[in-house]
Parts: C-alpha cells; structure tokens; sequence
C-alpha cells in the first residue's frame, strides 16, 4: 500500500483534501506519528479515522443537526411537563417519602434545565431557528390522546405506583433517543457532546426511578436501594435495562420501549436499533465471546444477562415518536410534530 | 500493597511498549520515504512510559485502560466486601462487576491487534492501596468516584472519535456506565443520583453531565497505575 500515491490520487479528484485534513502536515503527524509513534498494524485504522473526520461535516448537513434538536426539545418538553404535573399532585407526593418526592423534584429541575438549554441552542447560531413551543395542553399522559381512545394510564397523576411506571418508561426512552440520534450529530461536536451528556443524565434518571420502584414508595430509613431487584423486572427492575426487562413496567403497552427500532439488525459498520435483549456488539456475539474467555469469578448463568445489561440499545426517531404519540392529544401541533 | 510489575516478573516485554509508543524504524521509514519532513528523534527508552497513539487506537486504548481499573477494583472488593453489605447489595455489585467485564472484553475485541495490553504476559497490577476498603462506606466511596469518573470520561471523550460506529458503541456504554453511576450514589447517599458534583448546576450547560478530558482522567487515576505513566499527549483534543 502506497499511502503518497492514496492522497495524491484523492487530490484529484477533491482539489480540497488537504484542506479538509487540516494541513499536510497533519496527514504527516498521522501516518508518520510524531516521533513515529503509529505501529503498522494501525495504519489503515488511522486512515479511515482522519477520512471519517475530514469528510463528516460534509455530508451531515446543520438542517439535520437542527432537526435533532427540535426533537429532542419535543420529548424534553413531554418529560418536563411529566414532572411538573406529578410533582404537583398531592395524591402522588403524599404517598412518597420526603427523599423519594425530593428526588422528583430534581428529575423536573433538570429536565426544565435541558428543554432551557436546547431552546438556547436552537435560537443562538448558527441555527437562528425557532424551536417547537409545544403547550402543556398538548400532552395527555394517561394514553387516551385526549379521549380518542381508552386510556393506557388512567391514574397516571393520581397514583404513584402508575406515574412511577410511566415515569420509568419515559426515561428509558429518552436514553434510547438520545442515544439513536447522537451519530446524526458528528458534524456539530459541540452538539454532539451536550446532547450525548444531557442522554448521560437522562440515565442516572431512569436508574434512579428503577431504584425507587424496586425500593417502594416509603422504604424503612429511605434506603430503597437496598432491594433487591424481584423475580419480575416489570414490578421490581434493576437499576439497569435486564434483556427486555419482561417488555417494561406494564408488559401488553410499554413493550415498544424496550424492542427493537428500525433497521433492527445491520453489520458492525452501520448504525442500526436492536431491542434491549441484544448480545451483539461490533459484530460479535460478547455473550459467547466471555464464555470463551472462561474469566474466574465470572458465573455461566450470568454471561447472557450482563451481555444484554451492559449497553443500552439505541432507537430510530420514527420509533420513539411512535412512543412519545401514546401522550400526544390527537389533532394538536405537537401530535403533528410526532407523526 | 504497591506490587510492581517489574519487581515481580521480571519484565514487561519491552515490544508492547514499542508497539503502543512507538513504530518500528520500517514503518517510519516507509511512511516518509518521499516526505521532506526530518526524520522523528528516536524516543527515549522509558520502559514504564505508556504513550496512547493518536485517534481513534489511542481514545479506545484510554477507555480500555480505564475499564481495566474499573474490573480490577470490582474484582478485588467483590472477593472481600464488608460484612455490612447486605445480601441485596451483594447482588448488585456482582452485576456491576459483570458489566465492566463485558465492557473490558468488548472493547479488547474492538481493538484486536492494536489493544494495548496484547502482548502482556498477564495485567497490569492496580493498585488500590489509596483506597480504603475494609468498611462499607469506603468501599462505596470507592465505586462512586470510579463509575463518577468513568462517566465524565466518556463524556469527554466521545466527541473526539472519527468513526461513527465506534463513537455509537461507546455510547451506549457511557450510559449503563450513568445507570451504575446513579445507583451507586444512591446506595450511599439516597436521592445523590445526579449531584450537583457530576451535573453542571449553573449556566447554559445546567443540568448536562460533567466532561472531564483525558489528561483529567488519567492524572485522576495515576496513582493507580504506579509505576507506569500514562501519557495522553497524543490522543486527540478536538
């Protein structure tokens, strides 16, 4: 492999290249390594990833960074208004420990912080855009859209076993967005970042509601993290996604969030959206590659579950609008935005 | 206990270092045939100097190495956890130990050949005697500053990749990493799931995950890895 004939015959046919790889000199600094530091087996490796960067920002346009980022104001906002409903009733407040209700309140705090920040975003540029101003009256979190068909959560504000529930699956789904959505972002780092960090604390969110749910509502001494996790993920989860985690808190409605996406399945080189339960990772099966490692310590009949536990799945953007309709009202902008 | 490396086998094979720090002659040679630019001094021969190459090799490697800390801590208190951990906390520490597993082999399958570690005739040996890990709370304290760590490192670092689908993958752990993160908090100080010393509280960026960089990291694990030195100096920054 020459790599000098490779830039020379890319150079014409993109007079650009070198500019797109900062300098010439930093091609050199790549293939060379300062104080030759690339081992040979790295090269190819090395290529790719200075072509992967030079050419990102070429193809990923700001219109589909900026799509993104409506969308993740739209679901920033059907969790805000989530919160701001729950912690204001007293039916769910009162029936929760003061740690458990103080909690809550810090889910709604960042959550109105995240829809502030991705509306900063938005207006400031290089968008200069109008972010999507979705009205709280929009949103109907029982499931019945507005009463065009039978409620999924009839109590959902009134019960905090059931808000609880929702509130698990709304937080699961925004990790799985988020995270569907970052690779449309490599063009914008500085997006891509603040998006993948506020999907980052959408986590320690959902883990801490699975703690509560798994802990009770008044757990003895506020120490609900000392549950164990049930015989039924739906009722008690773990703190962390378990396979399909028996399809969620109310297996029959909440399955989707924990299935799979569109496309379902693809190669270690594309991005594609398995369910939960998925084992495989950059092409190989890790649930058979630990078995294969024998590593001590490490129990046979816990391989396949901590294979599926340890990466969260992302999810397509017509999958987790097809979610986040459930709490639309039918014939409103944001169900519109959603459809 | 500091054991190290050199004092208790031997060696290190001195060809894993060139193979993380450093090319071979040939392959410089190869490269700049036809380039004006001087040959690169030769490097010093620090056998306990660990330089991480540049790109997406060298973010992964970090990440690697990070993880190891990571399973090697688990490992460790796992086999001796205080008395008073009780039976459900127990579990849990399994499954955390499990998950870091399976990151640590996904990422060295990731990296095949050019894993840091692939010609190392065993680990490199942690050391965790900064820690204290005979109470309960130690051990917690422990964990929390290590999955906090771990979160701020990927959010730091994932921005830095070139290849799409590896900045995906990575993701993905980042937030199961988030998940043990909260978890562990919450076992030590119910309702800490998201303080305000990993969450940004103030400004634009309130409420969004705190991004420590690599030079942060690894200056906040060094003492881990006595006596070898990592060096990110290489590793990219933008």
């Amino acid at each position: 492999m020459n790599l000098l004939n490779i830039l020379a015959e890319i150079e014409k046919a993109d007079p650009e290249v070198y500019g797109r790889l900062d300098s010439r000199r930093r091609v050199f600094r790549h293939l060379s390594g300062l104080g030759g530091k690339l081992a040979t087996a790295a090269v190819p490796f090395a290529l790719g990833s200075i072509f992967n960067k030079a050419y990102a920002g070429a193809t990923a346009t700001q219109a589909t960074v900026l799509e993104v980022l409506n969308y993740a104001l739209l679901l920033e906002h059907l969790e805000a208004t989530f919160y701001n409903l729950g912690t204001g009733s007293i039916a769910i407040t009162s029936a929760l420990s003061a740690n458990n209700v103080k909690s809550l309140n810090a889910i709604k705090t960042d959550e109105n912080n995240h829809v502030a920040f991705l509306r900063g975003v938005i207006t400031a540029a290089p968008f200069n855009a109008a972010p999507v101003t979705p009205a709280a009256t929009d949103f109907d979190f029982t499931g019945a859209q507005g009463g065009s068909r039978a409620a999924l959560f009839a109590d959902v504000l009134t019960d905090p076993n059931t808000f609880l529930a929702v509130a698990q699956a709304l937080e699961d789904t925004g990790v799985r967005a988020y995270k569907g959505s970052a690779t449309d972002l490599m063009s914008n780092k500085t997006v891509l970042e603040a998006a993948l960090n506020i999907h980052s604390v959408e986590a320690r969110h959902a883990a801490r509601i699975r703690t509560m749910r798994r802990g009770g509502l008044q757990p003895a001494g506020d120490r609900a993290s000392f549950a164990a996790p049930g015989v039924n993920l739906s009722t008690a989860p773990k703190s962390w996604v378990s396979g399909r985690d028996n399809n969620g808190p109310v297996p029959g409605t909440t399955d989707a969030v924990y299935g799979p996406g569109t496309p379902a399945s693809g190669t270690a080189a594309t991005i594609f959206f398995p369910a939960e339960n998925n084992v495989i990772q950059a092409g190989a099966n890790i649930s058979a590659l630990l078995t294969t490692a024998n590593i001590t310590g490490l129990a046979a009949t816990s391989v396949a579950a901590a294979a599926s536990e340890a990466f969260d799945e992302p999810l397509d953007m017509a999958t987790v609008k097809a979610i986040a309709r459930n709490f639309v009202k039918t014939g409103t902008p944001t169900f519109a935005l959603l459809s | 206990m500091s054991d190290s490396f050199f004092s208790r086998s031997g060696a290190l094979h001195r060809r894993t270092f060139l193979r993380v720090a450093g090319a071979s002659a040939a392959t410089a040679s190869l490269v700049l045939a036809g380039c004006s630019d001087p040959a690169p001094a030769p490097i010093a021969a620090n056998p306990n100097l660990l330089t991480l190459t540049d790109g997406d090799v060298g973010l992964l490697n970090y990440l690697y190495l990070v993880k190891q800390v990571q399973v090697a801590f688990y490992q460790k208190v796992i086999g001796a956890l205080p008395g008073d951990f009780s039976d459900a906390e127990k579990l849990s520490f399994n499954d955390l130990r499990d998950h870091e597993l399976v990151h640590r082999e996904t990422l060295r399958f990731l990296l095949g050949t050019n894993a840091y570690d692939v010609l190392l005739q065993q680990p490199l040996p942690l050391d965790f005697s900064s820690l204290n890990l005979a109470t309960r709370a130690g051990v917690l304290t422990a964990a929390q500053q290590l999955e906090d760590l771990s979160v701020a490192a990927y959010a730091g670092s994932l921005r830095l990749l070139a290849a799409v689908p590896t900045a995906a993958l990575l993701a993905k752990i980042a937030s199961t990493e988030a998940r043990h993160a909260a978890f562990v908090r919450d076992l030590r100080t119910p309702g800490s799931f998201a303080g305000t010393d990993v969450v940004v509280n103030a400004g634009a960026l309130q409420s969004v995950s705190l991004a420590k960089t690599p030079t942060q990291v690894i200056d906040e694990t060094k003492a881990f890895f006595l006596p070898i030195v990592i060096s990110p100096i290489l590793l990219p920054t933008v």
